[in-house]
């Protein structure tokens, strides 16, 4: 397995791409054959992910393993440079294994207008966009991969999407782009200052080791630039109001894809790229990241109460859940970025899950309106169980991969590191935990709304709805397999991240 | 001072020069259906003056007494011109053939105005310089109003041609000027006797007028009142050779003085480009918000384009060496990959516009089901002159904003990037238009594209991916035309 070290992470990344390109040449109307391809490479990359994360050594998870250098725009030293650590492997291999199973589930159903070659390439393209930005090492080289994931998405929400989709990817669209422009200011503005054209460098482990020589203020403003860009990508309250609307109209593959990975991409930029290159400002911003991340807590959950459509309630879900990862970064310590990369992984799995089942959930009953539905658990037991799963996973229970990244998050901020207010984290850390109750309200409310009561007359006669397909059951197995594996064995997660966060912690008061 | 004639360097020019006579004199005798045949030839004198030109490469040499000079900076953007020319030739074919349009004159006035292009990159001279824009401007007055029978192209064309002679006469009187106190054409000479005399306000006035003179020619705010009529007016095909061979050969004019004549009085005329690129930039993309005309969208676009191109000049000062490198660097890149995806851009306006089509966007509803492949690569130009991955306008983009933040003008940083998001609205409001909805009714047929476009659009999109990902090509040709 020589070869892994240094074809293994390239392989990953490009592998699907390589199959978007395929595809193109696969006949439209040859619908099994295009799907097979599709799934041949997606999974090609995902056995690549696999053998990566054995191939990883866990007991030095702080440093950047598997490791590729190669010069590609010598004139202003950007280079292909990516690798993997304890930050980035469980990320890596979940975007592999999300995109894998979304080819699998589009094997079930295509939503409308079809098309399902274009739609294959695009969830192709997207997971190249995805999983490189997790391997990249290179500031020009995240950017683009940052980028690239925009277009896919675009069209996909946009050709598939629901209703407002047209609206929905705009907004999608436009609202990233203007953060990630103030990103890449941020990113030139890094690199002019470790040396420009004389000896600057892109390079994200090398920028972390020479340290940021400007004014306090130079950094301050770095980092808001940074900040606006991942900060919308994750999103934050007040930057998050492209999220319900792109999650709600988009088709269930892209609504989980978007949830499950597309988030992480910003909070990720955060422990990757703002903290330890701009340490100091990391300390400055961490009240307001605190306050913001509590704020969205708080909000999303309030927000879910309100909501009649089920998908914009699971999209209101995710800035309260990502609230909680944002709350773990905060907190500068180790138990808390912990937690948040637990977080991240978590609410992949968990959130990703319940838009595979409100994605189906409409399919077989044409409407995501809560107040339309009822006795799903009745009608059919399999789906509503798998439903009531995710949700109380979604929840926090302990026991399941909710929980641990909630509970450390605010572990975590009971005793903030590095010189931060204890008095505010700490106040941070009850707002933070009336958010868990009022989580636990919203989804157990829903799970009663849903899948208790009566089955509606309209739908009696159970017309068109079945119990979960096998192809489903493909799809969400490995979901709801790791969902009880982390929740029991959090280790799985926390062993990895554990070195890298430790060396995190170390950049910053010091 | 020996008249020196090297043969050799000015070869490309000399087949240009060469071919259009041949298409002028053939056109004469070839019978009324094989009219068409101009277009071949034209492309072989193209072709052969790409092999004289990479023939040339790296052999750098000035000729002319001084006033000629072959260096990758001229050599790169004669290539550019080649294969823009190339692109708008495979477009054109149709258009003029269906359309019963004069076509050999066309071929020749198109070679001539590319002829301008070639010479406006080597000379180094103030009188060669201006009889290079004049040779890229008049062809184009006349190929604007070929379609005679057309109102519109009557208009264009006088609107054009007073707004052209206008702004070669500010121009001229400017240069007289600069003449007149320097006592020297010379670019280089110029600057040598300039760096003295910096402070004197007739200098100021002197580039003042030229630079004026150039922004008509590059259609910046608030010169720019003729491009949209015009180009709406003009054939198509034509439009797209104004947008990106005329207009680059402005900037090629415009980039030659500034960097090598006038950086003397950079401190004067600094800001000048500053408040032309803020202004082009946002005025142009404002307005092509509201737009619903694709090549009136496409222009507004084109003279927000330039706004990005324009701040390169806002950059430069003899101080700091370094920014001035990055800034021109950044010019060269830009217009190479603007000269490309605009063209792209256009050509597939015309392939759906042709045979009296629409050219009205709400007309490019769900162009996806009705042609893939058209779509798909329209929304690629598109989505590159937004800025992108995986077209090659991200990396544009890109090095203007790196240049602008090594030179510390952030406020245009933030110009240029709010202008970004604005401009992706409108690029974006036709893609939608092309995929997210079904074709009206009466629209629903496929539309066909003949085989030249096809290829020509396609190889135009390779090339942008593949410029996108080798980068590392078009960033060392930069840097090897860099003169300082």
């Amino acid at each position: 397995m020589e070869w892994l070290d240094d074809w293994g992470v390239t392989l990953g990344t490009f592998l699907p791409i390589v199959g978007m390109i395929v595809l193109l040449f696969v006949p439209a109307t040859q619908e099994r054959l295009v799907k097979s391809v599709a799934t041949l490479f997606a999974f090609a990359a995902l056995v690549v992910g696999v053998l990566i994360a054995f191939r990883f050594d866990y007991a030095h998870s702080g440093e950047i393993q598997l490791e590729v250098v190669r010069e590609w725009i010598p004139q202003i030293n950007a280079n292909y440079h990516v690798g993997l650590d304890g930050l980035s492997l469980s990320l890596f291999v979940l975007s592999l294994l999300v995109s894998f199973l979304c080819v699998i589930y589009l094997w079930w159903h295509v939503p409308d207008p079809g098309k399902v070659k274009a739609l294959m390439a695009l969830v192709l393209l997207l997971e190249t966009g995805m999983t490189g930005s997790f391997v990249a090492l290179d500031l020009l080289l995240f950017f683009i991969f940052f980028e690239l994931v925009l277009v896919p998405m675009y069209f996909m929400i946009g050709i598939w999407g629901g209703p407002r989709r047209e609206y929905a990817a705009v907004k999608f669209f436009l609202y990233t782009l203007f953060g990630s422009i103030f990103m890449l200011l941020g990113f030139l503005a890094l690199w002019i200052n470790s040396g420009g054209t004389g000896g600057g460098t892109f390079d994200i482990i090398e920028l972390q080791a020479r340290g940021v020589s400007g004014s306090e203020m130079f950094q301050n403003l770095v980092f808001l630039g940074l900040f606006l860009g991942f900060a919308i990508k994750v999103p934050m309250w007040p930057f998050h109001t492209w999220l319900p609307d792109a999650h709600t109209e988009a088709p269930t593959v892209g609504s989980v894809l978007l949830a499950a990975i597309l988030l992480k991409m910003g909070t990720y930029g955060f422990i990757r790229i703002a903290f330890p290159i701009l340490p100091d400002a990391a300390v400055t911003f961490a009240p307001i990241i605190g306050i913001l991340a509590v704020i969205s807590i708080i909000y999303g959950a309030l927000c879910c109460f309100a909501q009649t459509d089920l998908k914009r309630l699971i999209a209101f879900s995710s800035v309260g859940h990502m609230g909680f990862v944002m709350l773990g970064l905060a907190t500068l310590t180790d138990r808390g970025i912990n937690g948040a990369i637990f977080g991240m992984v978590a609410h992949g799995l968990i959130t990703g899950m319940l838009f595979f089942v409100a994605g189906s959930l409409h399919e077989r009953y044409h409407t995501r309106e809560i107040a339309a539905l009822g006795g799903v658990l009745h009608q059919i037991p399999r789906f509503g169980s798998v439903f009531t799963y995710a949700a109380i996973a979604s929840l926090g229970l302990p026991g399941l991969a909710g929980f641990w990244g909630e509970m450390l998050a605010l572990l975590g901020s009971y005793q903030p590191g590095a010189g931060l207010s204890e008095e505010l984290f700490r106040a941070l850390m009850v707002a933070g935990g009336i958010g868990t109750v009022l989580t636990a309200g919203y989804l157990l409310w829903t799970i009663q709304r849903v899948n208790l009561g009566r089955v509606p007359a309209k739908y009696e006669d159970g017309h068109g709805v079945f119990d979960v397909h096998p192809i489903e059951w493909y799809a969400w197995v490995p979901l709801l397999i790791l969902i009880l594996a982390a929740g029991i064995y959090p280790k799985l997660v926390l062993g990895v991240t554990d070195g890298a966060v430790q060396r995190l912690v170390g950049m910053f008061g010091s | 001072m020996a008249f020196d004639f090297d043969l050799h360097a000015v070869s490309p020019e000399l087949i240009l020069t060469l071919t259009a006579c041949i298409v002028l004199v053939a056109d004469l005798f070839l019978p009324e259906d094989g009219k068409w045949l101009a277009m071949p030839l034209s492309a072989a004198g193209l072709f052969g003056s790409l092999a004289a030109i990479v023939s040339l490469w790296g052999r750098d040499s000035v000729t002319l007494a001084g006033t000629f000079e072959v260096d990758t900076f001229a050599l790169v953007f004669k290539g550019l011109f080649c294969v823009i020319g190339l692109v708008i030739l495979s477009i054109s074919l149709n258009y003029f053939r269906v359309g019963h349009l004069p076509e050999g004159e066309y071929y020749f006035l198109m070679l001539s105005s590319l002829l301008g292009g070639f010479v406006i990159a080597s000379s180094r001279d103030l009188i060669g310089t201006f009889i290079a824009i004049e040779l890229i401007s008049i062809p184009a007055f006349v190929m604007t109003g070929l379609r005679k029978r057309d109102a519109r192209s009557n208009e264009a064309a006088l609107k054009f041609f007073l707004f052209g002679v206008l702004s070669s006469a500010v121009m001229l009187y400017g240069m007289s000027l600069i003449y007149g106190i320097t006592g020297e054409t010379n670019l280089a000479a110029i600057n040598d006797a300039l760096s003295q005399r910096a402070e004197e306000s007739i200098v100021i006035l002197g580039v003042f007028f030229v630079i004026v003179g150039f922004a008509f020619k590059i259609s910046a705010v608030p010169f720019h009142f003729w491009a949209p009529d015009t180009y709406e007016g003009a054939p198509s095909p034509v439009a797209a050779f104004l947008s990106t061979a005329s207009k680059i050969g402005g900037f090629v004019g415009l980039l030659v003085l500034m960097f090598v004549a006038f950086p003397a009085v950079a401190d004067a005329w600094r800001p000048a480009f500053a408040v032309l690129a803020a202004l082009t930039m946002t005025v142009g993309n404002l307005i092509a918000l509201r737009q619903r005309h694709i090549i009136r969208l496409l222009a507004y676009s084109g003279i927000a384009q330039s706004g990005y191109i324009l701040v390169c000049f806002a950059l430069i000062s003899p101080g700091n060496i370094e920014a001035s490198r990055q800034a021109f660097q950044s010019a060269v890149i830009y217009l190479s990959i603007y000269g490309l995806m605009d063209a792209g851009a256009f050509a597939a306006a015309v392939a759906f516009g042709r045979r009296g089509g629409s050219y009205f966007i709400d007309d490019y509803t769900g162009l996806w089901q009705r042609n893939p492949a058209l779509a798909v690569m329209l929304a690629g130009f598109l989505l590159s002159l937004a800025g992108t991955p995986p077209m090659a306008g991200m990396w544009a983009k890109v090095f203007v904003f790196l240049a602008t933040i090594e030179a510390e003008v952030y406020w245009l940083a933030i110009v240029m990037g709010i202008n970004a998001v604005i401009a992706a609205w409108y690029y974006l409001a036709v893609v939608k238009r092309m995929f997210f909805e079904a074709p009206a009714p009466e629209m629903e047929g496929e539309v066909e594209v003949p085989y030249l476009m096809r290829t020509a659009l396609g190889a135009v999109t390779l090339v942008l991916v593949a410029a996108f990902v080798f980068l590392p090509v078009v960033s060392d040709l930069a840097e090897r035309s860099t003169w300082f």
